[in-house]
């Protein structure tokens, strides 16, 4: 009896480290999978690199922007789409502006969607990979540089890179 | 019976505590845990039930005439969490503390002094819960599946609702593992698995079911908590995490939740349409069998809870049809009980109505929630009354009506007293009707629309709205009855004394001993002959 005991209560204990687990596995398969729109963190430019690039070949990559409402900012793309040809670098830039009179911290999060198209959409620079600090009144553009992997399916002809900014306790 | 005489002596001497605390606060006997556990029980069904009774005062009709939104919300949240953790698991803990030693032939529960202490939990547990009503800003009001960012926002009763899911999460991992260890270690001899009752069967795996995921519940929650107090990010955007997670661990401990809930009752349906129908159960094994596929099951359809949250195709695809799967094993035992009615010498005393209306109306609920498994359906479906008309089937009239059944099928053998079966027919025909006068329209309601947790509708609902209050307040009504025809037959008031056996039909052990039962049995063991079980005579 006691082995049946120690058994199912250490069982219970398992089960609730299991909960925890779940969170770097569900983080873990959404960025293998690609699903929820997570893409991978900064990628190494020379990795993505000499890929053998169709000319003709377009995707539309269109830009959004949201800030939460505690943040008390500015923010959106200074262009809203841009055409590119997967296998090619590109530049665009984000604006911001503190609309507060103090300084803020926040950090932007980001997602791609069609979920199966976030696998591909590699950025080599990003203001998103760290924390943004803007002085009182403060206006800033911000630099992303990415490039579309070559493989993506061909079917997808428009994807969206889309950006939340959150404020970051102090 | 012969046995029965023989071993009648050794329950001459009833050796009960002397003096309420050492009898009740004190005790750990399971006959007197599984009382407690039923009154408590019944105690937050009236609780949970009045809280229903103001919602239904307020969707009378469309507008706001008594509460604010605010409140309402904490109403159905309220309503939810006390008729889930404190009225219907409660219940079945109670059946199992009475029944499963005595259908096993064991003298106790394995751990007669955990099972106190899993018992003792709870009151505390639900006094913190339904404190918060009283504190500013009142209770949780982000509904009973606690989704963040919602549920973090709204003030310090989630500390309470949190500490108070941690308490009564410990009681039933508890309860629980003295089930298992009851069933696993202290069944008579010749009591092999397969002789088991189904009751007892069911119960076994309800209580792996619970060990496996009341922790992670537990854990889910723990991570809210530390979001909102300790600056975490598990469930917040900003700081990485992500609020549909929280969805996906909720539902994996919700799913295998709610058949925690409904595997009991078909226990105890497999019970009693035996008795009335003077037959084995048919298809004993395949009854077995089923009750672990579901249970297995259980753990990979979460996700059909939140088809709308924006799945890929293939997932929604997955947890469609795992969740059509789920309809073979439960139609086996629709099947066998149909098959055990069938060319049965039927008598139709209160329990066995109960049972038939169980597998109707249970049925109902699970061909609803068929249509709700439909990912392409299901987002015309979501949140909507279709979805509370669904789980009230299978949890009113599915849950607690195996419950009453159960009560009315067990109460001879625990009082000694055989209840009014006038009043108990009064019982059931009251209640039947006003339950799908209840929730029946909600069907209509849910597929023209009208959303869930809402205190105010569009006038187009205002005739199937006030039906539903109408049948509401009945129903609500005829449990103050059933309260009612307890205190009766617990008095022995307009009652005749009951026999051992109490039904014609009936076989199991619990049926060859004296009724009431008496504070100790099975004291040096019990000899079971294959006679005295329900399920092996025939062979």
């Amino acid at each position: 009896m006691n082995r049946t005991v120690i058994k199912t209560a250490l069982f219970s204990v398992l089960m609730f480290g299991f909960a925890f687990a779940l969170i770097p596995l569900y983080n873990t398969f959404c960025e293998i999978t690609g699903l929820n729109g997570k893409t991978s963190g900064q990628v190494d430019a020379d990795l993505v690199r000499n890929q053998i690039i169709d000319e003709n070949r377009k995707v539309t990559v269109q830009f959004d922007s949201s800030v939460n409402s505690e943040l008390n900012w500015e923010f959106r793309p200074t262009e809203f789409e841009m055409e590119v040809i997967p296998g090619k670098f590109y530049h665009t830039e984000f604006y911001a502006k503190n609309l507060s009179n103090k300084d803020i911290t926040g950090q932007a999060t980001y997602s791609v969607t069609p979920g199966k198209a976030s696998l591909y959409f590699n950025k080599t620079e990003c203001f998103c990979f760290t924390r943004q600090t803007l002085k009182a009144n403060e206006e800033v553009k911000m630099p992303v540089t990415f490039i579309v992997d070559t493989k993506l399916a061909a079917d997808v002809k428009i994807m969206t890179l889309s950006y939340t900014f959150f404020k970051l306790e102090s | 019976m012969s046995h029965a005489d023989t071993h009648s002596h050794d329950y001459d001497h009833d050796h009960k505590p002397k003096g309420f605390v050492k009898r009740w606060l004190m005790t750990t006997n399971h006959k007197d845990i599984g009382t407690l556990y039923l009154i408590f029980s019944l105690a937050m069904f009236i609780f949970g039930g009045a809280l229903a009774m103001i919602i239904r005062l307020e969707l009378f009709q469309p507008g706001l005439q008594f509460v604010q939104p605010d409140f309402f919300n904490q109403l159905t949240t309220m309503h939810a969490l006390i008729m889930v953790f404190g009225a219907v698991m409660p219940a079945f803990v109670g059946f199992a503390n009475w029944m499963i030693p005595i259908m096993i032939g064991a003298p106790d529960m394995a751990l007669p002094r955990m099972n106190n202490w899993s018992f003792w939990i709870l009151p505390f547990a639900f006094t913190m819960l339904a404190s918060t009503f009283l504190m500013d800003g009142g209770a949780p009001a982000a509904g009973w599946t606690l989704y963040p960012p919602l549920v973090l926002q709204g003030g310090h009763n989630l500390a309470f609702a949190v500490f108070a899911i941690h308490m009564l999460g410990i009681s039933s991992i508890m309860g629980a593992i003295n089930v298992i260890a009851t069933i696993m270690n202290m069944r008579a001899p010749n009591m092999g698995y397969l002789k088991m009752p189904l009751f007892v069967w069911t119960w076994l795996i309800t209580a792996f079911l619970l060990i496996a995921v009341m922790p992670v519940f537990a854990g889910a929650v723990t991570m809210l908590l530390t979001d909102h107090y300790f600056g975490t990010s598990f469930f917040d955007a900003a700081g990485g995490g992500d609020p549909v997670l929280f969805q996906h661990i909720f539902w994996f401990f919700g799913h295998p939740e709610v058949y925690i809930m409904i595997l009991p009752s078909f226990g105890i349906i497999s019970e009693i349409i035996p008795t009335f129908a003077r037959k084995p159960l048919f298809g004993y094994v395949s009854m077995v069998y089923a009750t672990a596929g579901i249970a297995f099951l259980s753990f990979i359809v979460w996700a059909h809870h939140m088809f709308s949250v924006g799945m890929p195709l293939g997932g929604e695809l997955f947890f469609m049809y795992a969740t059509f799967l789920i309809s073979i094993p439960t139609g086996v035992k629709v099947f066998n009980w149909v098959s055990t009615m069938w060319k049965g010498a039927m008598t139709f005393e209160t329990p066995m109505l109960f049972a038939i209306a169980f597998i109707i109306l249970f049925t109902i609920g699970g061909f609803s929630g068929l249509m709700l498994a439909i990912a392409p359906a299901d987002f015309q479906y979501h949140d909507t009354y279709f979805v509370v008309a669904h789980f009230h089937y299978v949890l009113v009239t599915g849950a607690v009506f195996a419950i009453v059944g159960g009560v009315y099928y067990w109460i001879p053998k625990w009082t000694g007293n055989m209840y009014s079966e006038r009043l108990g027919k009064i019982h059931f025909w009251w209640s039947t009707i006003s339950v799908n006068v209840l929730f029946f329209p909600q069907h209509f309601l849910g597929l023209a629309g009208m959303p869930r947790r809402i205190p105010d509708y569009s006038t187009q609902f205002a005739e199937f709205n006030m039906w539903s209050s109408i049948g509401g307040f009945a129903f609500g009504l005829a449990q103050i009855f059933f309260c009612i025809i307890v205190w009766r037959t617990i008095k022995g008031k307009g009652t005749t004394k009951a026999t051992s056996r109490v039904w014609e039909g009936a076989k199991g052990l619990e049926w060859f001993i004296p009724s009431p039962a008496p504070h100790h049995t099975f004291q040096d063991g019990a000899p079971v002959n294959d006679g005295h079980l329900a399920h092996v005579s025939s062979h």
